[in-house]
């Protein structure tokens, strides 16, 4: 990212705060607000007792009297959440690594090696990315039981490479194209071969564009929806998300608590990881769509 | 000694042939693509077509089906569930889209001012579009709910409204609920790219803009916009293709109740594939998606294009 930081100031001093704050600060605060409200009341209705949170007249809303843990006990004692998290988790990993392995591979062959074609095949790639998983599950469920995998994490672990690999191919063809190919030429010189210099030169130096890519390919599977409801039929089997919104709702009866504390944790492990390397997710996020 | 002899030759050779191989570009190309391709030949490539074939017959799901032609078209062309889909998708996507870039842009022009704890700020920003869509989504059913609203609550308190707002029962304030949960969860993406294309317009435009006298609405309307313009058209490509082909939210928020008022194209398919078990039924609408995509991918294709060449940049 070329970032133009402004060290010259501009006009800025001549704008008084009182002024600045109503043309910047607070329509900013406002538009936070509005972002991280759900995430507030998600929390607010974690924590709340039963009693607190259906009765709006004797409590008020936006606070908690009597904070407890039991919706939260409930989830991970009386339902197969745990088995959901570890299966959200050995799905993400795997599927991220599948793809970060053969993107590297890929993004390489297309960007040094450059062999007869390697243009087109890059840009056919790309045109995948931009295939919606909305209109490929039909087909893949039917492909998925043909090959025996309805109903386990393999369906998931093979499937969600799809929308990754053109992904990660793409930002890390980006990457690597901004590596000196004289290294590359040294490195042949000195007898390298081809592996040798993918692993001992290209890869450290695009280093920053590989945990970007993995980043964000975690995240997106972590966040995956459609394949995981329909390739997975059994409760143990599900990732959390879907068994969130399949297994927590008895029939007319939802489980607000519970619903929310899985909303809750489901989402505070990708929140983590994502406020470790932020300037890695935004750089993935901005890199695949700057070119 | 002969045989040995011999045998070192052919060795010799079969390496040297082997070498000569990996110092190929063309063979170690191809070798290097194997992983990618198969994945995306087997898993990408393969159902996209399958799915055309699909949509021609009446397969179910357990039995083989057989060729029916157009059929599921002429059916789907009679049946007013499908055609309020398809109006409940254009409309999702226009109106969350032209809201989601304005609201981006703004925001992202805020966030190019000088601002304290300017890259928290970013990453608390981009929160929504980290988190599991399904999960939001979650948070955003009890916000709707029809008894314990938050928001029917507060406008009671404030003595604006009389009774709770049925958000999700009726279906013109269903449809207003999901297209405002939409444009939460795609306001970031907007403006973080976006943001990230403002902080690479030289501010030196700007100063020579300055000691020209143009006003904020002449620098924004004649450096902003047109420096902005080819990442402006990349990000509301991705946004318009996201937010036709959603899924998460609709099926966790109303599953496109009330009585289909807010059955997206994918949620029906869904519903007519899987729940239903008529693969061949679901496949033929998911397929009638495709003609309005490849429209957004073109245009956004061509509107790149116009603008890399207006920048002088070679065509």
């Amino acid at each position: 990212m070329s970032t133009a930081d402004d060290e010259s100031v501009g006009m800025d001093y001549l704008e008084s705060f009182p002024r600045k704050f109503l043309r910047v600060y607070l329509p900013l605060l406002l538009i936070i607000f509005f972002l991280l409200f759900p995430f507030y009341w998600m929390a607010v209705a974690t924590f709340k007792p039963d009693a607190e949170m259906y009765d709006y007249e004797k409590y008020n809303p936006f606070w908690i009297v009597n904070p407890t843990l039991e919706h939260i006990k409930k989830l991970f004692f009386d339902t197969d959440y745990p088995l959901w998290m570890w299966n959200t988790v050995i799905v993400s990993v795997s599927s991220t690594f599948i793809s970060l392995f053969a993107s590297v591979c890929a993004a390489y062959a297309i960007e040094r090696l450059r062999y007869k074609g390697s243009r087109y095949v890059g840009l056919a790639i790309f045109l995948g990315y931009l295939v919606p998983p909305s209109i490929l599950f039909i087909p893949l469920a039917a492909i998925v039981f043909q090959l025996g995998l309805f109903d386990g994490n393999l369906a998931l672990i093979l499937t969600y490479p799809t929308f990754l690999i053109p992904f990660c191919t793409w930002l890390l063809m980006g990457y690597f194209r901004t590596i000196p190919y004289e290294l590359e030429e040294c490195a042949l010189i000195d007898g390298a071969t081809r592996l040798q210099i993918l692993i001992k030169i290209t890869l450290p130096l695009s280093l920053p564009g590989v945990i970007s890519a993995g980043i964000f390919a975690f995240t997106l599977s972590w966040n995956e929806f459609i394949y995981a409801l329909t390739f997975i039929s059994s409760s143990e089997n599900k990732t959390i998300p879907v068994g969130a919104i399949t297994e927590l709702v008895n029939g007319d009866v939802y489980h607000w608590g519970a619903l929310m504390a899985a909303a809750l944790t489901g989402s505070v492990p990708v929140v983590i990881l994502y406020s470790f390397f932020v300037e890695y997710y935004v750089s993935a996020m901005t890199g695949a769509v700057k070119e | 000694m002969a045989v040995m002899a011999e045998s070192a030759v052919a060795q010799v050779k079969r390496s040297s042939m082997w070498t000569r191989a990996f110092e190929s570009r063309n063979f170690l190309g191809a070798m290097f693509m194997v992983p990618a391709i198969a994945i995306l030949i087997l898993f990408l490539a393969y159902p996209l077509a399958l799915g055309f074939w699909l949509g021609m017959t009446d397969t179910k799901i357990g039995g083989a089906g057989r060729y029916i032609g157009f059929q599921n078209f002429v059916s789907l062309s009679k049946d007013s569930v499908f055609w309020l889909s398809v109006f409940n998708t254009i409309f999702y996507t226009v109106a969350a889209s032209l809201v989601k870039f304005a609201i981006g842009l703004y925001l992202a022009l805020l966030l190019n001012e000088r601002l304290p704890f300017k890259s928290m700020v970013r990453a608390i920003v981009l929160l929504p579009f980290v988190v599991p869509t399904v999960l939001s989504a979650i948070a955003f059913w009890w916000i709707y709910d029809s008894q314990f609203s938050i928001i029917s609550w507060v406008l009671i308190k404030a003595g604006l409204i009389t009774r709770y707002i049925d958000f999700l029962g009726d279906p013109w304030n269903a449809r207003w609920s999901v297209v405002a949960a939409n444009i939460w969860r795609g306001v970031p993406f907007v403006a973080i790219t976006l943001l990230a294309g403002l902080q690479t317009i030289s501010p030196s435009l700007y100063e020579a803009a300055n000691l020209d006298g143009a006003t904020n609405m002449q620098r924004f309307r004649h450096i902003t916009l047109p420096m902005l313009s080819p990442i402006i058209a990349v990000v509301m490509t991705f946004s318009v293709l996201m937010t036709f082909t959603d899924f998460q939210l609709i099926y966790t928020i109303t599953r496109g109740g009330p009585i289909n008022a807010t059955h997206l194209m994918a949620t029906l398919s869904f519903q007519r594939a899987i729940t239903g078990g008529n693969l061949g039924e679901g496949a033929a609408i998911s397929n009638a998606m495709i003609p309005f995509l490849v429209a957004a991918i073109l245009l956004s294709f061509f509107g790149l294009q116009r603008s890399r060449w207006q920048q002088g940049g070679r065509d």
